[in-house]
């Protein structure tokens, strides 16, 4: 596995390296002030360099860091969403009971492999609990909307997370002990795919993908993202248990559900009036800015390893 | 009560001021929106809506470390006054200033008391609402303590912060706090108006503040 890994680390720092320089010639050349464009993608492309330095070393920590790194992303990410819902006095013990129990006992479970209770945990036990302990409390003020608001809370920011780190408890045949690149290469297919959208949108852009919702979504930063970051699927199938064709597929499957993520984070953010989910991430905004695209492919890519690959 | 000597922070304030603020950034990621005023290192009276125990120690996060060495909260004394603990942990751990709101001897006039620390070239955070606002109005009516810190020190700043989310973080009689993202919007300064008279100064303070809140729609 060693190798295959110091062949990831090496890609991503060449591609940073290259954005950097690229980045560094832009402004160089550009009029001065520099739009706010090429501010943005400087502060993008150094976000970048910490979020991949911080992914390497809990990429070394193995299933700790994972776990750890993955629980601390649904800290912030939940965070975030709760801090934009309508929230009353009343629902202070079940928010509470989202930070301080859920979060720490869907990661508990992804330790313990404890597939049966990882995956109804929260869309059994939760989704009933929680609007019952609100209902106890008594308070009726836009009841239906604060639970719901709650539920896809904790269904967003804990469960679909939760999905990465859970893909090192599948058993793939003849991948043992190796299920570390599943994780490595659905994050860089996933992340891959929103930067190729970003920057086939920025070069070739013309037609909306959906004004309504999100006006820098196009078709042209789409179908050339989603191209791309399938021919990068396919590249990469070396780390995967996937044949080229397979990995190319799966990793469609991924960046599509990926692209409706961030669609879904985008009608959010509009619909609570703001641009950014938080501040957390210089020139990206907050957590769930960078990971609206991994919360919506991460459970459908390990049901497809599951389903497929597992036996 | 007495006359309040300050000197710099002692260790135990220090590591309070500096652990508290930790705290609050973890929790709630607090960032300062300086929107009309700037940090400085001027004397200056913070005033600010007040939601819950939380409020100042958000508020404090936001400032720098020397600032925070000499600006003080001003809280209840019937509250934090009344056993031995709770005076401890409001004064020597927090470094608040205690003002009894109703007072019967002269050395207990809170004017007086707040003027002492003014008169040290300290800094206040004050709660003009006068106690914690449980109600559904964003904001309380202030009492007059303001405007009359003011005409009698007229060189220092008043600043309105207005602390957001933080009645959603640590409401009324809870303990624990649920971990959500915060702000503490810095607004202009405001000074009494040659001839203004109280009421329409604290009405004017009072509106000043109530405008900075960022998303008034979100309370409840």
């Amino acid at each position: 596995m060693r190798h295959e890994i110091s062949i990831l680390i090496i890609g991503l720092l060449a591609v940073l390296t290259t954005a950097s320089i690229v980045a560094t010639i832009l402004s160089a050349r550009a009029p001065k002030p520099l739009s706010s464009t090429l501010v943005n993608l400087t502060q993008r492309i150094n976000a970048w360099w910490v979020m991949v330095a911080l992914m390497t070393v809990a990429f070394f920590f193995g299933r700790y860091g994972m776990t750890i790194l993955f629980a601390l992303i649904s800290f912030a990410a939940l965070r975030e969403f709760v801090t934009l819902t309508h929230t009353r006095r009343s629902d202070h013990w079940v928010l509470l009971g989202m930070f301080g129990i859920i979060i720490p006992f869907q990661y508990w479970l992804v330790w313990t492999a404890w597939y049966g209770l990882f995956v109804i945990f929260i869309p059994v036990y939760c989704f009933l609990l929680m609007p019952a302990i609100t209902a106890l409390h008594g308070d009726t003020e836009r009841f239906l909307e604060r639970i719901a608001a709650q539920q896809w809370a904790v269904m967003i920011s804990v469960y679909c997370v939760s999905h990465v780190p859970a893909l090192l408890t599948l058993e793939v045949p003849g991948f043992e002990g190796r299920t570390l690149l599943l994780i490595a290469f659905l994050i860089i297919v996933v992340q891959g795919s929103d930067v190729l959208q970003y920057i086939f949108g920025k070069l070739f852009g013309k037609h909306r993908f959906s004004p309504n919702v999100s006006p820098s979504k196009t078709w042209e930063g789409l179908i050339g993202g989603l191209v791309s970051a399938s021919l990068l699927g396919a590249l990469l199938s070396f780390v995967t248990p996937f044949s080229p064709l397979q990995a190319a597929a799966v990793a469609f499957v991924a960046c599509s559900m990926g692209f409706l993520g961030g669609l879904v984070a985008s009608a959010i953010k509009r619909d609570q009036g703001v641009k950014d989910w938080g501040h957390l991430i210089e020139g990206h905004g907050g957590m769930m800015d960078r990971t609206d695209s991994l919360v919506f492919a991460a459970p459908v890519f390990f049901h497809l390893v599951r389903y497929f690959w597992t036996v | 009560m007495n006359r309040l000597s300050l000197k710099t922070f002692t260790l135990l304030q220090t590591a309070t001021s500096v652990g508290l603020s930790a705290l609050a950034r973890m929790v709630t990621g607090v960032r300062p929106i300086w929107n009309g005023s700037l940090p400085s290192d001027r004397q200056r009276i913070y005033f600010a809506n007040h939601t819950s125990h939380g409020d100042f120690i958000l508020l404090s996060a936001c400032l720098s470390e020397s600032e925070r060495a000499i600006t003080h909260a001003v809280a209840a004394g019937e509250y934090w006054g009344k056993s031995r603990l709770r005076r401890f942990i409001a004064q020597d751990m927090l470094s608040s200033v205690l003002i009894n709101r109703q007072w019967t001897r002269p050395e207990e006039n809170p004017i007086e008391i707040m003027l002492s620390v003014l008169d040290q070239g300290h800094s206040l955070i004050l709660f003009p609402e006068g106690t914690r606002n449980m109600t559904e109005e964003p904001l309380l009516a202030f009492r007059s303590g303001l405007y009359n810190l003011s005409t009698a020190r007229p060189e220092v700043e008043l600043i309105p912060c207005w602390i957001e989310n933080m009645s959603r973080v640590l409401p009324k009689g809870q303990f624990l706090p649920v971990p959500l993202l915060c702000r503490v919007v810095f607004g202009p300064p405001v000074a009494v108006a040659p001839g203004e008279e109280r009421r329409a100064f604290l009405e004017r303070a009072h509106a000043t503040l109530l405008a900075l809140n960022p998303r008034p729609e979100r309370d409840d």
